[in-house]
């Protein structure tokens, strides 16, 4: 079987030789690069199955390097950061990274975000039914069951919870989720965005208080599990 | 220490009161003079003047004095509602009064002065103080676990055949938990210089109280299983505009604190309320308390109670402060009657009561 090759940008070699360990030990296939310019040579010769971007390289600035990534990559883009500043996440994931990891960070977060973002990238897009540990979503009929009985969502409760369920593991900005679900006019009323997670959490969560499917990514958005218990 | 009541900006207020003052007195005096005579009405001017020079700056009331002396000498002195001094013996006694107005004036004025220098050499020597305990504490809480991880990694690759399997996982364990502390101490640290560099900003946005502090209880997890907790959280609250992500850090500091002083098995009780236009927060435990002499230090940075557990950098209640102080906020401490203590956190903000959307 063949590998899932991944590629590690970062300055340090320290944390290149750390995660090239962990990464290697756990089946995937690494690469290597020091700079900007050198893992852009890379994508650019031998695409991988996924990208490790450190934010804070000395050649170039991070973002750039993921804008120009992103005119033709198009395999996930994971950031690893030393920065708490949220404005620079939220940047990075509407400049299209996938995920984001800050340092320091615990090995079993960050396979479970890589496992979470090359299942996304492998799966059927045309799939009419997702179904989940305790929540399937039929988009054919709009039904959706917990624990195999139906639960009556409103419109906009049903639009955010397939938008969150077919980004299964990916965080997404409050303001993305506000020009999805309610339109461009209103991506800054965050207002709408915390109102209707609460109700979905009532009717999706065992425990509302200790949601397992819609996190709460401080900050930045949210994020949909569809099995919390397989991470 | 007297305080200075007045700022350089009030200079104008200052002018007012002089000149007021002065005319009251003289207007007293007016009336009176029959009774003190027109050298009494001096003396009233004088203690007038005096009493200005306690409160105000120099100038101002080197302006009463000179104002007064004039008042004086056009009001009282005959020949009356002239400048001209009939008497010697009066345009003597109006050079005199200027003089001791003068004296008084520059007196008060050098008193007021040294205070300032000798405040000045005081806050010096606190911040003194200030930088020895902050490197004392520093040294202790991140030399020790970096001692830690060093004598483990060392005698792993040493002594590594000599060492049996469990004193390998033990060794592991260490490093894992010195370096976890490590972390949280940098983490602190780092908030606190975010707090001190100037240029830290407070992201609004409306904030869901009861995700916020369940989000941070879900952090806290490993470290709360050992206690009891009880979210009092009105289903009514509206939603707030505060930074999502320093809420959570003062949450979350309030309970590694209380996690800290207080025995396993204590229960914690947060509560969130509206009351006017402000978020009330409180959060409180059934431990033992706070001495009730240490309760006002302790928000002061690296301010550890005496005798407190090591793992703390004294730090954690002074980014609260700090975090509730960019939020226009308040906190405070008390001891509660029975047992326990309570912070409680007040913040002045927006808020929203989204209701109509129900059934979108």
């Amino acid at each position: 079987m063949n590998k899932p090759s991944i590629l590690v940008i970062d300055d340090e070699s320290q944390i290149r030789k750390l995660l090239a360990i962990t990464l290697q030990s756990n089946n995937y296939s690494v690469i290597e690069a020091a700079t900007g310019k050198e893992g852009i040579m890379s994508v650019s010769t031998h695409p991988p199955d996924l990208v490790l971007l450190d934010l804070g390289l000395p050649d170039e600035n991070g973002h750039n390097i993921l804008r120009h990534l992103r005119e033709w990559f198009t395999n996930p883009i994971m950031i690893i950061s030393v920065q708490t500043n949220e404005e620079d996440i939220v940047k990075a994931l509407d400049n299209g990274a996938n995920d984001y990891l800050i340092k320091p960070f615990r090995t079993g977060e960050l396979l479970a975000r890589i496992r979470s973002a090359l299942r996304k990238a492998g799966t059927e897009p045309n799939n009419s039914v997702l179904k989940f540990q305790d929540i399937s979503i039929d988009f054919a009929n709009r039904i959706v069951k917990k624990d195999g009985s139906p639960i009556k969502l409103t419109a906009t409760e049903y639009s955010l919870l397939s938008l969150l369920a077919h980004n299964d593991g990916k965080v997404l900005t409050h303001r993305y989720l506000l020009q999805q679900v309610w339109g461009v006019a209103h991506q800054n009323e965050s207002q709408y965005l915390r109102v209707f997670v609460a109700q979905l959490r009532k009717k999706i969560e065992s425990d509302p208080n200790r949601p397992s499917h819609i996190i709460t990514e401080s900050g930045i958005g949210y994020r949909f599990i569809g099995n919390p218990s397989t991470l | 220490m007297k305080k200075f009541l007045f700022s350089r900006s009030n200079i104008k207020k200052q002018f007012f009161i002089s000149v007021s003052l002065v005319v009251a007195t003289s207007l007293i005096g007016f009336t009176i003079q029959g009774f003190v005579g027109y050298r009494g009405v001096a003396f009233m001017l004088l203690v007038t003047v005096s009493i200005l020079a306690m409160f105000l700056d120099i100038v101002p009331v080197l302006a009463a004095s000179f104002l007064s002396a004039l008042v004086w000498d056009f009001f009282f002195i005959p020949p009356r509602f002239t400048l001209t001094v009939g008497m010697a013996e009066d345009r003597i006694l109006l050079l005199m009064y200027f003089v001791i107005a003068m004296i008084n004036a520059a007196l008060t004025n050098k008193i007021r002065m040294i205070e300032k220098a000798i405040k000045e050499r005081d806050e010096k020597e606190k911040s003194v103080r200030f930088y020895n305990t902050l490197l004392n504490s520093l040294s202790h809480e991140l030399r020790t676990p970096i001692t830690t991880i060093l004598g483990s990694t060392d005698n792993l690759q040493a002594r590594s055949g000599k060492l049996s399997d469990a004193d390998k996982e033990e060794l592991i364990n260490e490093i894992s938990v010195a370096s976890i502390r490590l972390n949280q101490q940098v983490e602190n640290l780092l908030n606190m210089s975010r707090l001190e560099s100037g240029v830290f900003r407070v992201k609004k946005d409306w904030c869901d109280i009861n995700e916020l502090v369940y989000k941070t209880l879900q952090r806290l997890e490993p470290k709360l299983q050992k206690y009891r907790l009880a979210v009092e959280i009105p289903d009514q609250l509206p939603l707030f505009k505060l930074d999502f992500g320093l809420m959570e850090q003062i949450i979350y500091n309030l309970i590694m604190n209380v996690t800290q002083h207080t025995p396993e098995d204590t229960l914690i009780t947060i509560q969130a309320d509206c009351v006017r236009d402000k978020l009330v927060l409180t959060l409180a435990d059934n431990g033992t308390g706070f001495p009730q002499n240490e309760i006002d230090n302790v928000f002061e940075k690296f301010y550890r109670l005496k005798g407190s557990p090591t793992g703390g950098t004294g730090l954690g209640l002074s980014i609260v402060k700090g975090f509730v102080e960019a939020h226009h906020g308040t906190v405070r401490l008390e001891n509660l009657p029975v047992r326990g203590s309570k912070f409680t956190i007040e913040i002045p903000t927006e808020k929203t009561y989204v209701t109509k959307l129900k059934n979108e």
